[in-house]
């Protein structure tokens, strides 16, 4: 077997995982600055692979292909509910990132600062993984295990991100040092349902203050009720964060910048509350 | 394992047999020989690499080679159709929108790209769609212009003789920096086969070390020729700016001072070189304690000669300061720290050398021909004259370049093997290796009268120079003639200590420290404001050096000093963002914004000590007139300079004048490109030159009479000398300045640019991040040679001054790579107006000064003082990280409630 293989067929890519582990390249754009210099490893290149790049509206919600690019992301037409994923797609390196990177790689490449995770997270979006045994579907809070680690078993691929049927609104918020080419010091991901001019149900995601992107459940629940332009964000329910100091910026400073961070998330979605209005799923 | 891969390349079908995971940027570059498309970081965070497939830009380094089949691919060289520029291409030239010209590949294709989707973009799509290629020299700013009039427009006509100076004429070496042919470092290969290096460097700040036997490491790879350690340095193994005190080895013997440091360097194929994970060395560390800034003093100590780690010290002393601090006024007091700063060149050093009998020639990028000569020639233990240093295009430089890097161990390489040898750094190794802007720790105080007339100043700054000695000694010095700023004080102290540590070397950075002594003094300027009830502007209105005004060096400032010019050409603007500041302020919260000013003088050329330029300006027996100049041109502009500054002088069109440039066996010696001081010292030598052989000529055409209304000079029978020349001129020029005294009085520099700038911000007082909305920028020029590029420089130094307040930090061992460390993007540098004010100098040619260092200088303390006007927290800890910015606004309030608490239970 040689250690480049670029199928054009999933069975043949399934096959080869199947028959030993191998690192998967789709964008490439967290595969070679990794690898500064060529090393030894067995390559599966999925890049050829049909129809693995078109997002589709499916009859339960969503469906990201793994071969979609924050590019295609971005020319997609997707609804109010996905537009965290859309502002995140948009602050992804720079434009040669956006056409190269797919979302899947991002997730796949678990690092605690992927942009992809808190979205994948508040909008309750599911990897599928595909292997010569089958299919099956993880959640994305599941997925990502720790840094550089996913619930992905050397004999699957990620095939697809699964978004199901969000209705409601969302927004994406990053925090960084300069305008573009940045490395998020604390991003956040907020998802909600409007009952009027009130919050009838929220997800509320954050990365890069942890070793994973983790959902804020007991906040979600808090916010219940509440009215979004005034929602208010108690630190007691960001006590479960825990960033570390790096050089982008120290843990204080991170948390309690990801508590304006969702306030602001919260409050931008405002503009689609209105007394006696439920937003259309 | 390779693949047969089919594709089209600017237009052309191609075939060719790859390994499929070969970056395409590599297979470009080195398969293909299509070397516009560069490396700056081989890792997506530059964009430099960035070529269109199928129209979409893309970073070619991260993409394998495996993925251009069946598509399109475009390349800067594909741009340009039949010989003739695109009109973007054509626009780059017409907006000075390059430079150094290494990210202009990058800049090009992403516009492309975009001009595709898009024919007139907003500035915004602009940013958008550029976003991800970094720029170091220009400031983004002319690239927008530039990409926003891509259009049919014709470029103006060169100017007619006589009227070069003063024009902005597109840069005479544009062209091969738009259409891909310029060649940088790691464009120019040697004729012949050649081998690589790669340097072992060490992984500890401060540790000995013990080589072992390199046998079993050059049998386990065959790749390998050979491992050179210190002892095969032929001359001498310690290099170093200074005449005096070099101390840095070309491979350490046994003890390193900082991670960095070469140990070892391997001599073999470049594949092997590059997958050799360094297992196996036989280096045996005994790792000592890091000697930092803040324990320097406790030692141990990293150098005989600089006991309790200090290298040298500065100091420039003028009237009572005790008596004047005393009776003052007001008085202001603060303390300043700034950390290293990286010049983040987008070009990584690379060159190759190779031996020609009994001498040795290096081609590689460098800010400096002839130090580099005769320090090699040390090196090698040969004549100067056998070394022969032919500089390559510079994609970046601001003081990075001006210390040896890839050289010494390339020649030695070379010299040993008698075969050609080629490094490339990659952008870590630079990172990791090269100089950087010195650290700093600054006290400052300052007192003025009732009327907000200076009456003392004392300072006292510790720079951190690292590992070895570098351009430590110039920052030592020249800090202290600047550090009052640009303001008359009867009574100053202002003394420096440059101290090693085991950081990397602190070299050469656009300032060598004046920018960082602005931070503080500045400060000061709108602490005593305040405090007097003068706004910012007057209290440096009233102080401002001018004509006749002598400094604490005790030097009379001759007509040149303009910075009261400087200060009214902005007081307009600077109150109309005062005045946008408080009304967005009466309405909003959370983003609140303020204006700040600062101003700054720099002396042209070197401190107190001979820096001469030498220039020669001839015709050939064809008629052609040539001017030899040995000025290196990082990208600034010097070769379009010298040669409107030539032309006028023979008095001869500039599109007429053939420029031979920095070749140390072609040309003569035209020192550093540092200092500010090209345009103002080699200026005045090619001036020379061309007025010396406009003699020459005219002399010649006595004996002729008129035919027509024309003389015709027979130059058929006049001997050609050495360098093909029947006619020639030759130009010298050093600037008149004097050593200065214990006390730092004397005369340092022949000229002092000066300047004033104002920046508007907007500040999140939420999450601290800062932006800058507009710069105003008024720059004392003397004359402007060629206004475009002066303003370009005035751009770019404004981006790196903006770099150094809100976001640079180079931190050893963990920010070697362009996306932990920061710099500027297209989207952070705001409008900049630039205000040329021009009163000649009378020493400069044509009136002319330098302004590429005092382009930074002034940026920072603008920007940190909005910072304070919109919120009132002063930061003193560079750069103003969104995190610092938090802290001190937080640390305010607390003190105001405490102030307001105290002040309850007092009642």
């Amino acid at each position: 077997m040689g250690r480049y293989l670029r199928p054009e067929q999933l069975d043949h890519a399934l096959a080869a995982l199947a028959e030993h582990p191998r690192i998967v390249l789709a964008g490439g754009t967290d595969f070679y600055p990794a690898r500064p210099v060529p090393t030894p490893e067995a390559i599966l290149d999925i890049s050829a692979l049909p129809g693995l790049s078109r997002i589709e509206r499916r009859p339960q919600g969503w469906y990201i292909p793994c071969l979609a690019t924050w590019s295609d992301v971005l020319r997609a037409d997707l609804p109010p509910g996905l537009d965290a994923l859309t502002q995140a797609a948009r602050q992804v390196g720079g434009v040669q990132i956006q056409n190269a990177g797919t979302v899947m790689g991002n997730l796949c490449n678990a690092s605690p600062a992927a942009d992809g995770y808190p979205c994948a997270l508040a909008l309750d979006a599911s990897v599928e993984l595909a292997s010569r045994a089958g299919r099956r579907m993880v959640k994305a809070r599941d997925f990502m295990l720790a840094p550089r680690r996913t619930a992905l078993r050397p004999d699957e691929l990620a095939i697809g991100l699964h978004i199901p049927d969000p209705g409601g609104v969302s927004r994406f918020e990053k925090l960084g040092a300069r305008a573009y080419l940045v490395i998020s010091i604390a991003m956040v991901a907020v998802w909600l349902r409007l009952d009027g001019e009130r919050i009838a149900n929220a997800r509320v995601a954050v990365g890069a203050c942890g070793p994973r992107a983790i959902l804020l459940e007991d906040l979600a629940r808090s916010l219940v009720g509440q009215i979004c332009a005034g929602a208010i964000v108690p630190p007691a329910h960001l006590a479960c964060l825990t960033p570390i100091d790096d050089i982008r910026a120290p843990a204080a400073y991170r948390r309690e910048a990801v508590g304006v961070l969702i306030r602001r998330a919260i409050h931008g979605l405002a503009p689609y509350a209105s007394p006696g209005r439920i937003l259309a799923a | 394992m390779t693949m047969r891969i089919d594709f089209t390349l600017n237009g052309q079908p191609l075939s060719i047999a790859v390994d499929p995971l070969r970056r395409l940027a590599d297979v470009l570059r080195d398969d293909l020989r299509l070397t516009g498309t560069k490396i700056g970081c081989n890792a997506g965070d530059c964009g430099a690499c960035t070529v269109l497939i199928d129209g979409a830009q893309l970073c070619a380094c991260l993409v394998p080679a495996s993925r251009a089949a069946g598509t399109h691919v475009t390349t800067v060289e594909g741009l340009s159709s039949g010989g003739a520029l695109s009109d973007l291409q054509r626009a780059f030239l017409r907006h000075g929108a390059a430079q150094c010209g290494i990210c202009t590949p990058g800049m090009l294709m992403a516009a492309t790209d975009l001009l595709s989707r898009t024919s007139a973009p907003t500035e915004t799509e602009v940013q958008n769609a550029l976003g991800g290629v970094l720029c170091r020299c220009t400031g983004y700013r002319r690239i927008i212009d530039a990409v926003m009039d891509a259009n049919a427009r014709p470029n103006p006509a060169s100017p007619a003789s006589g009227h070069a100076v003063g024009a902005a004429i597109a840069r005479v070496d544009g062209r091969a920096k738009v259409d891909g042919s310029e060649r940088f470092g790691a464009d120019a290969l040697p004729d012949a086969p050649f081998l690589s290096l790669r340097v072992i460097r060490s992984p500890h700040a401060h540790a000995r070390f013990t080589l072992g036997d390199m046998a079993p490491i050059l049998a386990a790879h065959p790749g390998i020729l050979r491992a050179l350690t210190a002892s095969d340095i032929p001359g001498r193994n310690l290099y170093g700016i200074y005449p005096t005190g070099k101390d840095q080895t070309v491979l350490a013997e046994g003890y390193v001072r900082y991670r960095g440091d070469p140990v070892l360097a391997l001599i073999g194929d470049e594949a092997t070189l590059a997958a050799f994970d360094g297992s196996g060395l036989p280096i045996q560390w005994e790792i000592l304690p890091e000697v930092t800034f803040a324990t320097a003093h406790e030692g141990p100590d990293l150098h005989e000669h600089a006991p309790g780690n200090i290298l040298c010290q500065g100091r420039v002393a003028t009237g009572d300061i005790d008596a004047a601090l005393a009776t003052a006024a007001a008085h202001a007091r603060i303390v300043v720290r700034t950390g290293f700063v990286e010049h983040a060149y987008i070009e990584p050093e690379a060159g190759f050398a190779r031996r020609v009998g009994h001498r040795i020639e290096i081609t590689a990028c460098t800010q400096t021909p002839y130090m580099d000569r005769d320090e090699l020639a040390l090196i090698l233990g040969i004549a100067k004259e056998d070394v022969r240093v032919i500089p390559t295009a510079v994609g970046g430089g601001f003081g990075g370049k001006l210390d040896l890097f890839v050289q010494p161990l390339l020649c030695v390489a070379a010299w040993l093997t008698h075969r050609p040898v080629r490094h490339v750094a990659t952008r870590g190794e630079s990172m990791m290796a090269t100089t950087k802007r010195h650290p700093s720790r600054i006290t400052a105080e300052a007192a003025c009268d009732d009327h907000g007339l200076l009456t003392a100043f004392r300072f006292h700054g510790d720079f951190d120079t690292g590992a070895y000695a570098s351009w430590g000694p110039t920052v030592a010095n020249r800090v202290p003639v600047h550090a009052t700023g640009p303001y008359r004080v009867p009574a100053a102290r202002c003394t420096t200590s440059a101290i090693h540590t085991n950081g990397p070397p602190s070299g050469a950075f656009r300032g060598f420290g004046v920018p960082q002594a602005a931070v503080a003094g500045e400060a000061l300027m709108d602490a005593l404001a305040e405090q007097t009830g003068l706004d910012p502007w007057t209290i440096r209105r009233r102080n401002a050096l001018g004509v006749g005004s002598v400094t604490t060096t005790g030097q009379v400032l001759g007509e040149g000093a303009a910075l009261g010019e400087c200060l009214d050409a902005i007081r307009t603007g600077f109150e109309a963002m005062r005045a946008e500041a408080t009304a967005h302020n009466a309405t909003s919260t959370t983003h609140r914004r303020g204006a700040g000013i600062a101003c700054m003088w720099y002396g042209i050329g070197n401190t107190s000590m001979s820096n001469p330029s030498e220039m020669v300006a001839g015709v050939t027996p064809d008629g052609r007139v040539t001017l030899l100049s040995g000025a290196v041109d990082i990208g600034q502009g010097s070769n379009t300079v010298m040669a409107q500054i030539a032309a006028d002088a023979i008095g001869i069109p500039v599109a007429g004048l053939h420029l031979v440039t920095g070749h140390t066996d072609l040309t003569r010696d035209a020192g550093k490109t540092s200092a500010s001081r090209q345009t103002f010292v080699s200026g005045n030598a090619a001036r020379l030159a061309g007025e010396a052989l406009r003699a020459r000529i005219l002399l010649h055409t006595n004996a002729i009479e008129l035919t027509n209304d024309r003389l015709a000079l027979d130059l058929s029978h006049l001997a050609p000398d050495a360098n093909g020349f029947v006619l020639r001129g030759e130009g010298r020029y050093d600037p008149p300045t004097t050593p200065l005294d214990a006390d730092g009085q004397g005369i340092p520099y022949a000229s002092f640019a000066f300047a004033a700038q104002c920046a508007l911000v907007e500040v999140d007082t939420e999450l601290g991040v800062v932006r800058v909305l507009r710069l105003i920028a008024a720059h004392d020029v003397g004359r402007a040679i060629n206004p475009d590029l002066v303003v370009g420089q005035i751009h770019g130094g404004i981006a790196q001054g903006l770099g150094l307040a809100l976001m640079e930090d180079y931190i050893p061992g963990r920010t070697d790579n362009l996306h932990d460390y920061l710099i500027p993007t297209i989207g952070d540098v705001p409008p900049i107006e630039v205000i040329l004010v021009e009163r000649p100098d009378p020493l400069g040619p044509y009136g002319a000064k330098g302004v590429g260092e005092p382009a930074l200088v002034a940026t920072a303390p603008a920007i940190l003082g909005a910072i304070h006007h919109a919120t009132g927290a002063r930061i003193t800890h560079l750069p103003a990280t969104p995190d610092r910015v938090l802290a001190a606004l937080q640390h305010r309030i607390l003190a105001a409630l405490q102030h307001r608490v105290l002040a309850a239970i007092r009642a």
